[in-house]
C-alpha cells in the first residue's frame, strides 16, 4: 500500500463523509421527495421557457380548443395537449406550471417572511428578556391556540378591508403572502427564543459582552448560527403547511385572483366540472399540488428525526 | 378547587376581552362603518346622523364598551352584505356547523387513539409502518382535497351519498337538525369524514408518541419487571398516562375543528357558520367577520378551560399541587 | 450435585450500532446459590445494570444477547425470561421515583401484582398487600394513596413490596439506595437484606458503592469495561484485593475504621473506556500500574476468581518482578 493520505480532508470530503449525507443516502424516500422538491421548482422557475403556451395570452387561446381531453385530438382543431384543456380552451399542462410557479412563490415568500418575523422576535424575546419577552410570547401563546389556516382568513379578510376595492385582486398575491407568513412566525420565535436563552448564558457570548460588542452584533454573529439546524427543519415543515394553506385559501376564493391562477385556484375551476366528467381539469392540478405537499413534507419529516434521532 | 375554578374563569375573561379587543378593531377601523351602510353617495347630514346614532365619534374605550355589552346582549350589528342582523345569522347556521363538528370529532378521537396505541405499540411492524406513512399523506392531503376526492368517489362515480347541503331536516324549537332523516344522516358522512379525517391522523401520530414517551419511562420497565404482561402494561399503565398530555392537545385540536369547517363546508356547500365566515371575507362583510371572531375566540376558551380543568381530574399530581400552591 | 439457584455462563450483549456493534458485556460467568447476596460493583458504563436486565429479559431495544447461557435452577431462561420475570426473579431500580405509576395508588399496584403471580381473589390479594406493606413499614392504611404523596425511602419500600409480592426466588436490586438520602440508605438496604434472608431469596446487588458492597453482600464480583475482572467471598476480596482494579477501587473508598480528616484517596488515573474505543488486550492496562506487555497485547482469561496476567501462566513466566511493584 501507498503511503497513506495525509492531507486535511477538504471541505466536499468532510460533507460526503459526514453523518448528514450517510443518513441521506440510506433515506431513498427522503432523496425521491428532494427529487421531487427539486423537480417542480426548476420547472416553476423556468415556466417561460418550458411550458408549451402562455396560459395568460389571450393569443394562444382557442375557445374551440375548450375541454379537449388529454392525448386526444380536438374534434374540431385537431390539436392535441398532453394534460387536456379548460373550459377556456387553455392548455392545462402550461397552466399548471405557471400555477405551480404561483403557489411555490407565495409558499416561499410567506415562509421568509414568517421566518423574518419569528426570528428576530425570538431573537429579541430571548436576549433582551422582561417586559418584550413577555409580551412576544404572549402574543404567541394566544395565537397558537387558533389554527393558523383561520388566521390567515382573518388576516386576509381584514388586509382586503384595507386595501381600496378596485386595488384588491392586483395586491392579492401579497396580501395572500402576508396572511399565510403572519399566521405562522410563532414556531421559529418559540424555538428561536429557547436556544437564545441557552446561548446567552454561555461564556462566549459573556465575553463578547465584556469585550464591549453591541447587542445586535452579539445577537447577528453568535447566537444566530446556533438556531440554523432548528429553523431550517421548521421552515421546510412550515413551507409544506404554507403551500397547503395557499392552495386551501385559494380554492375557497379567498386566495390568488382569477388572474394569477395558482394550483388552489385551479382545482376549484377544476371541481365544477367534476359531475360534467371533465375529470383532468380537477386530476392533474390535484396530483400536482399533493406530490409538492408530500414531497416538502417528507422532507421536513425526514429532516426533524434526523437532526432529533430521540425523536425516531 | 373553587380557588382554582375561580383563577381559571377570570383567566378565561381576560382572554375573551382580549379577543373582544381584536373583534371590535376590526369591526370599528377596517373600512369605514358609515360608507359601508350608507354607500358613497350619501349627503354629509345622513352621515352625522348614522355617526351620531352609532356613537362613532364618542371615545374610543366607551365604543370598546358598548361593543361588548352589546355583544353579551347578542347584539353583533347588520350585515353589509344582507342587511340582516348578524346574531341572527348565526342563529341560523350554528346547529349545521355544530352538528357537524360534533360528529367529526367523535370519529377523529376514536378512531385517532385507537391507531395511535396500535402504531405505538406495533412499532417496527409492517402494518403498522403502513399506517404511519399513509397518516403522513393525510397530513399531506389538504382538508379540500380529501373532501373532493371523496365527492368524486362516493357521489360522482359511485353515486351513494349526497355531494351538498344537509338533506332534510327537522326543526326542535330553535335548532334545526339533520340527525334524525335519513337524508340527513346521508348527507352528513361525506362531511363528517372529511373535516375528521385529518383529525384523526394527528390525533393519532400525538397518541403514538405520547405512547412511546410513556413506554420509555421507568415505571414501564418496572411494571414489566414484576411480570405484568404486555397486555396489561400497555392498557393498565401506559394507556392512561398517554391520555393525560393527549386531552389537552386533543381538546384544542377539538376546537380547531370548528375553524377547519370553514373549509369543509364551502367543499360540501354545509350551510353553517364556517360558509357564512368565507363568504364575509370574500365580501368584506366586517360585522359578520368581527362576530365569527368572537363566536371561535369564545368557543376556544371555553374548550381551553374544560380542558383544564378535565386535567385536573385525571392527575391526581397536578391537583394536589394546585390545592396545596393555593 | 444440585444445580445452583441461578448460573450464568459466557454472557455476551452487543447493541449493533448505525456503523458498529458494541460489545457491552463479554463472556461474564458468575453462579449463586439460594439465599445468597452477591453484589456487582464497578463504573458506570461497566455492565452492572446490563447484566441485570440480560438475566431480566429487559435489555432495550436493540440491544440483545448474542452468546452465552442463563439457567435459574438448572432451567434454561435466556431466551423465555418472560416465564420467570417478575414470578421467580423480581427487581428493584435505582429510582423509587419513577418506579411506580403515579396515577394509579400504590394498593393499586400492589394488589394487581399479587393477583397476577400468586392467582388470589380481590380480598385474599387486598390482605397479603397489607400484610407486606407492613412489613416493609408502611402504614397500610396509606395503600389508597399516590406513590406523590410518599417520600422517597418510603415509596423504595412499597417498591420492595411489590418485588417480594409474587414470593421470588431471586430479587435484582439495581442501585436501590442510590437515588436515596444518604440517612435513610442504611436502613432500606437492611430491610432488603433481612426480608430476602428471611424468605430464602437470593439478591443481586448492583451498586458502585464499595461501601455498600461490605456492609451487605456474602460475594462481590467486580465488573471493568465489560468484562468480570474479580469474584470471590466479599471478606476476602476487600481484605486482599488482586486484581489491580480492584485494588485501586478499594483504595479509593473511604475507610470507615480508620479515617483521619487528612487522608487523601488515591484515585486509578485515567478513566474507563468507552465501548466505542476499547484498547486491545487487558481493558484496564492503560490505567494500570502493574502493567506488562503482554497486558497490552493478550486479554487475560478468567480463572481462579481474578482475571489478570499476574496470576496467569503467561504473567507468572515473565511478570514476577512488576507483579508486586505496589
Amino acid at each position: 500500500m501507498d503511503r497513506p493520505d495525509t492531507s486535511p480532508p477538504t471541505m466536499m470530503q468532510r460533507i460526503l463523509a459526514s453523518d448528514f449525507v450517510f443518513d441521506f443516502t440510506r433515506a431513498p424516500l427522503a432523496m425521491l421527495a428532494a427529487a421531487v422538491v427539486l423537480f417542480l421548482f426548476i420547472i416553476a422557475i423556468l415556466a417561460p421557457l418550458v411550458a408549451p403556451t402562455n396560459p395568460f395570452d389571450p393569443a394562444s387561446l382557442n375557445l374551440m380548443n375548450g375541454f379537449t381531453p388529454p392525448m386526444t385530438p380536438n374534434m374540431f382543431t385537431g390539436q392535441s395537449f398532453v394534460m387536456g384543456t379548460d373550459d377556456q380552451g387553455r392548455d392545462l399542462l402550461s397552466a399548471i406550471i405557471y400555477g405551480l410557479r404561483v403557489s411555490l412563490f407565495v409558499g416561499v415568500m410567506s415562509v421568509l417572511l414568517a421566518m423574518g418575523i419569528g426570528v428576530s422576535l425570538g431573537l429579541v424575546a430571548g436576549y433582551v428578556g422582561g417586559w418584550l419577552d413577555n409580551l412576544i410570547m404572549r402574543i404567541a401563546d394566544i395565537q397558537l391556540t387558533f389554527p393558523s389556516i383561520l388566521i390567515a382568513m382573518l388576516i386576509f379578510g381584514v388586509l382586503r378591508g384595507i386595501i381600496p376595492p378596485d386595488l384588491r385582486d392586483e395586491m392579492a398575491i401579497f396580501v395572500l403572502i402576508a396572511a399565510i407568513g403572519l399566521s405562522e412566525w410563532v414556531p421559529f420565535a418559540r424555538t428561536v427564543r429557547a436556544t437564545t436563552l441557552v446561548e446567552k448564558e454561555k461564556e462566549y457570548v459573556q465575553a463578547a459582552r465584556l469585550i464591549g460588542l453591541r447587542r445586535g452584533q452579539i445577537m447577528w454573529r453568535h447566537i444566530l448560527p446556533n438556531v440554523i439546524g432548528p429553523v431550517l427543519v421548521i421552515a421546510t415543515i412550515t413551507l409544506a403547511l404554507a403551500i397547503i394553506a395557499e392552495a386551501t385559501l385559494s380554492f375557497l376564493g379567498v386566495g390568488a385572483p382569477p388572474t394569477e391562477p395558482s394550483l388552489g385556484t385551479l382545482i376549484r375551476i377544476g371541481q365544477d366540472y367534476l359531475f360534467s366528467g371533465e375529470w383532468w381539469i380537477l386530476a392533474f392540478p390535484a396530483v400536482t399540488l399533493l406530490a409538492l405537499a408530500l414531497s416538502v413534507n417528507l422532507l421536513g419529516d425526514w429532516l426533524k428525526d434526523t437532526l432529533n434521532p430521540r425523536l425516531k | 378547587m373553587l380557588v382554582i375554578l375561580a383563577r381559571r374563569l377570570a383567566q378565561a375573561g381576560l382572554v375573551l376581552l382580549l379577543v373582544a379587543l381584536i373583534s371590535f378593531a376590526i369591526f370599528r377601523f377596517v373600512g369605514s362603518p358609515v360608507e359601508n351602510i350608507l354607500g358613497q353617495e350619501a349627503t354629509v347630514a345622513d352621515r352625522n346622523e348614522l355617526i351620531e346614532r352609532m356613537g362613532l365619534d364618542d371615545p374610543i374605550p366607551v365604543q370598546y364598551a358598548r361593543f361588548v355589552w352589546k355583544a353579551l346582549n347578542f347584539d353583533f350589528g347588520i350585515s353589509y352584505r344582507t342587511a340582516e342582523p348578524v346574531a341572527d345569522l348565526i342563529a341560523s347556521r350554528l346547529p349545521a356547523t355544530l352538528e357537524l363538528a360534533f360528529i367529526s370529532a367523535l370519529m377523529a378521537l376514536a378512531a385517532g387513539i385507537l391507531l395511535g396505541i396500535f402504531t405505538a405499540i406495533n412499532r417496527g411492524g409492517l402494518l403498522a409502518g403502513f399506517v404511519m406513512t399513509t397518516s403522513l399523506i393525510g397530513v399531506s392531503l389538504p382538508t379540500f382535497l380529501i373532501g373532493v376526492l371523496l365527492i368524486w368517489l362516493f357521489s360522482v362515480e359511485l353515486g351513494w351519498l349526497p355531494s351538498f347541503g344537509r338533506g332534510e331536516t327537522v326543526k326542535l324549537g330553535f335548532w334545526e337538525t339533520g340527525l334524525l332523516t335519513a337524508s340527513g344522516l346521508k348527507s352528513l358522512i361525506l362531511p363528517a369524514v372529511t373535516l375528521g379525517l385529518y383529525q384523526m391522523t394527528l390525533i393519532m401520530r400525538l397518541v403514538r408518541s405520547e405512547m412511546l414517551e410513556v413506554l420509555r419511562q421507568d415505571f414501564i420497565k418496572f411494571a414489566r419487571a414484576r411480570g405484568l404482561p404486555e397486555r396489561m402494561v400497555y392498557f393498565r399503565h401506559a394507556l392512561r398516562n398517554t391520555l393525560v398530555p393527549v386531552t389537552t392537545v386533543a381538546g384544542l385540536q377539538l376546537g380547531s375543528i370548528v375553524a377547519f369547517a370553514i373549509i369543509t363546508e364551502t367543499v360540501f356547500q354545509w350551510p353553517g357558520v364556517g360558509l357564512m365566515f368565507i363568504n364575509a371575507v370574500y365580501f368584506v362583510d366586517i360585522p359578520v367577520m368581527s362576530a365569527y371572531l368572537l363566536l371561535v375566540g369564545t368557543l376556544f376558551v371555553l374548550i381551553n378551560l374544560i380542558v383544564d380543568l378535565l386535567y385536573l381530574a385525571i392527575d391526581p399530581r397536578i391537583r394536589d399541587r394546585n390545592l396545596r400552591g393555593g | 450435585m444440585t444445580a445452583p439457584l441461578l448460573d450464568v455462563r459466557d454472557l455476551s450483549v452487543e447493541f449493533p450500532l448505525r456503523r458498529q456493534r458494541l460489545q457491552a458485556l463479554d463472556g461474564i460467568s458468575f453462579s449463586l446459590e439460594a439465599g445468597e447476596v452477591l453484589g456487582f460493583v464497578g463504573e458506570s458504563g461497566a455492565g452492572k445494570s446490563l447484566t441485570g436486565a440480560a438475566i431480566m429479559g429487559l435489555l432495550e431495544p436493540p440491544g440483545r444477547i448474542t452468546a452465552g447461557t442463563i439457567a435459574l435452577q438448572g432451567r434454561r431462561i435466556e431466551d423465555d425470561a418472560a416465564s420467570v420475570r417478575g414470578g421467580e426473579i423480581g427487581m428493584i431500580f435505582q429510582d423509587p421515583l419513577t418506579s411506580l405509576n403515579p396515577l394509579r395508588t400504590v394498593g393499586d399496584q400492589l394488589v394487581e401484582t399479587i393477583q397476577l403471580h400468586l392467582g388470589l381473589s380481590g380480598e385474599a390479594a387486598e390482605a397479603r398487600a397489607i400484610e407486606l406493606l407492613e412489613e416493609v413499614g408502611i402504614d397500610p392504611e396509606r395503600r389508597s394513596a399516590f406513590p406523590h404523596e410518599f417520600s422517597g425511602g418510603m415509596r423504595q419500600r412499597i417498591v420492595i413490596a411489590l418485588a417480594l409480592a409474587p414470593e421470588p426466588k431471586l430479587i435484582i436490586a439495581d442501585e436501590p439506595t442510590t437515588a436515596l438520602d444518604v440517612s435513610i440508605q442504611a436502613q432500606v438496604l437492611a430491610l432488603l437484606r433481612r426480608l430476602c434472608k428471611e424468605r430464602g431469596a437470593a439478591v443481586i446487588l448492583i451498586t458502585h458503592d464499595m461501601g455498600v458492597i461490605a456492609e451487605t453482600t456474602d460475594r462481590v464480583a467486580v465488573l471493568y469495561a465489560g468484562r468480570l475482572v474479580e469474584e470471590g467471598p466479599t471478606a476476602d476480596v476487600i481484605a486482599a484485593p488482586r486484581h489491580p482494579y480492584t485494588a485501586g477501587l478499594m483504595a479509593s473508598t473511604p475507610n470507615l475504621d480508620a479515617v483521619s480528616v487528612d487522608t487523601v484517596l488515591p484515585q486509578i488515573p485515567g478513566s474507563m473506556p468507552g465501548l466505542t474505543a476499547l484498547p486491545s488486550g487487558c481493558r484496564f492496562h492503560p490505567r494500570c500500574g502493574d502493567a506488562m506487555a503482554e497486558c497490552a497485547r493478550i486479554a487475560p482469561e478468567f480463572a481462579d476468581g481474578v482475571a489478570c496476567h499476574k496470576y496467569s501462566a503467561v504473567g507468572s513466566m515473565k511478570g514476577k518482578g512488576a507483579s508486586n511493584g505496589g
